[in-house]
């Protein structure tokens, strides 16, 4: 059988979009949701309980939620927001849905990493709080966040395939309509070769950036 | 410079109520260097972290430099906080910064402009000796290195206060040495007062002027350190001062003491002060008809004034031994026979 390697090529281009996209909003709504998460704890920099139980029960309401069924059941709210529930566009509402309260989690852990020895450090300079955050706190904590994105991101990869179940595209869903659902061997094979490539390549790139921001 | 008034600091566990601070009040003057030492567990860290807030007291006060600090909005603590410098046990650097970075920190925090942060960011590096490190990061240097950049960072905002935290108990002696001269010199150079806490009597020994014994929570000895070394009145101040100066009786005088029946006498004279100077064995062994068998001894500085003791055997008529006691007491040295029992 003929391989179209235009089909492939728009496919790829529609994961890069949805990935990039998602990642990009899901990232912008996370990392405050993440760093919020750690300072509003019990006995943290900006100790609000209240507040911290509120967003940690959000995030697990949301985290808990399969993937598939949240594409579903959030149609009405990605119509409003782009004007369509189908098509690489409509897949990026859901795909940052299911990404932000990953990565607030994900930021979460990053930020509980850093020793509680430097942040006793910036109290006793009297750092104020948004100082301690952004000259403590992030920079103590980047190369981790970068390795814990470069996991969402790959996340993300895998999700983006199932979001071809509302048409979304994508080397996913090109994946199952052509290799799966008509039988195509090849065009399944060039597909799942392809992801591989690109989740090692992040992989690799995510790791030379930690390990470069850690200096070691 | 730092006043302590009935401070308590009562942590709360579920039915529990645990006293790290019971009532402490203590006085620390202007430019000296004062240590608190205690086992860990004893409340010396929950008394350190009170006097910058790290810790806020349960009850009682604490001023620094005439300023009560728990009456202090946020913006004025952190203000205050600027005038007290901290080093840690564990130098609590930021390993994503350079040593340059860390050490302008504080600097930077307080938006000084980036010239005058160099400026002085140089000036601090070149005082503590690592201005060849200035774009190492801390994974490069050795703990002693670490703690010299800690300490860089903790004068940066010109402090008149410092607070040491375990800051030499990472370190091994030799690099315990060099931390501490530098100490020592930051006191003399910029008339900084230093409070600091420590398990290790020898830090004490080396450098305080004045020392405090803490206990479950409350100060229970405290006076200039030549007084707790030459004088302890707790056991614990005795445990501490033990385990630097040595006064163990060796074996084999212990077996000669025990000998006592066969006309052997030792006699321990313990010097306290400018005594240690004075000639007095050899005067006695001129004046009587005693020979003197110097069997054992130390003798320590401790802040200039010479300390320690001497276990002699003093060989002669028992007569004439008496009178030579009498002249050696006479000369306001303590001396007194030791006996077999006390070991």
């Amino acid at each position: 059988m003929l391989v179209n390697y235009t089909d492939i090529w728009t496919a790829f281009l529609q994961t890069l979009t949805m990935v990039g996209l998602s990642l990009l909003f899901s990232t912008l709504i996370g990392l405050p949701l993440g760093i919020l998460l750690v300072v509003t704890r019990k006995g943290a920099l900006l100790e609000q309980v209240p507040l911290f139980n509120v967003l940690s029960s959000v995030v697990n309401v949301f985290r808990s939620v399969p993937f598939i069924i949240l594409l579903v059941a959030i149609i009405p709210l990605t119509r409003l927001l782009v004007g369509s529930s189908i098509g690489t566009k409509a897949a990026i509402v859901p795909l940052v849905f299911y990404a932000a309260p990953y990565i607030a989690r994900l930021i979460e852990s990053s930020l509980l990493e850093v020793s509680t020895g430097v942040l006793e450090a910036a109290e006793a300079m009297g750092a104020t709080p948004l100082q301690t955050i952004f000259r403590f706190l992030l920079p103590e904590a980047l190369s981790s966040l970068v390795l814990n994105l470069t996991i969402a991101t790959i996340g993300l990869i895998g999700a983006s395939a199932m979001a071809g179940a509302i048409g979304g595209g994508g080397l996913g869903d090109l994946a199952i309509t052509y290799g799966y659902q008509r039988f195509d061997t090849t065009v399944m094979i060039i597909t799942v070769g392809i992801l591989v490539i690109l989740v090692q390549g992040l992989q690799t790139t995510g790791n030379l950036l930690a390990r470069k921001i850690r200096r070691h | 410079m730092i006043t302590f008034k009935n401070v308590k600091k009562i942590y709360q566990t579920n039915e529990q109520s645990i006293a790290a601070l019971d009532g402490v009040d203590l006085e620390i003057r202007k430019g000296e260097i004062f240590g608190v030492i205690g086992f860990s567990g004893a409340g010396k860290s929950s008394l350190l972290r009170c006097v910058n807030l790290l810790e806020r007291p349960t009850s009682g006060s604490v001023t620094v430099d005439g300023q009560e600090l728990t009456t202090l909005s946020a913006k004025q603590l952190r203000e205050a906080k600027q005038n007290i410098g901290m080093i840690f046990q564990h130098f609590n650097l930021l390993d994503s910064n350079t040593v340059f970075a860390n050490v302008a920190k504080p600097l930077v925090l307080k938006g000084i402009k980036k010239e005058e942060v160099h400026r002085r960011v140089t000036e601090l590096l070149a005082f503590v000796d690592l201005a060849d490190k200035a774009d190492h990061y801390p994974d490069q240097l050795s703990g002693g290195q670490k703690q010299r950049v800690g300490i860089a960072r903790a004068l940066a905002t010109q402090p008149s206060v410092l607070l040491c935290d375990e800051a030499t108990s990472a370190l091994d002696p030799q690099t315990t040495q060099h931390i501490l001269r530098l100490l020592k010199q930051i006191n003399a150079e910029y008339g900084i007062t230093i409070l600091l806490i420590t398990h290790e009597m020898g830090v004490i020994r080396e450098i305080c002027d004045r020392v405090a014994v803490i206990e479950a929570g409350k100060l229970i000895e405290s006076g200039t350190v030549f007084d707790v070394f030459s004088n302890p009145q707790t056991a614990t101040a005795k445990n501490f001062v033990r385990s630097v100066m040595q006064d163990e009786i060796p074996a084999s005088v212990q077996r000669l003491i025990e000998q006592r029946d066969a006309g052997h006498h030792v006699y321990k004279i313990n010097f306290l002060g400018a005594h240690t100077g004075q000639p007095l064995l050899s005067q006695v062994a001129k004046r009587f008809d005693v020979d003197v068998n110097i069997l054992h001894g130390s003798i320590t500085e401790l802040q200039n004034i010479p300390f320690g003791s001497l276990l002699v055997e003093l060989i002669g008529e028992t007569a004439e031994i008496a009178r030579a006691l009498q002249y050696i007491d006479q000369s306001d040295v303590n001396v007194e026979e030791v006996l077999a029992d006390a070991s």
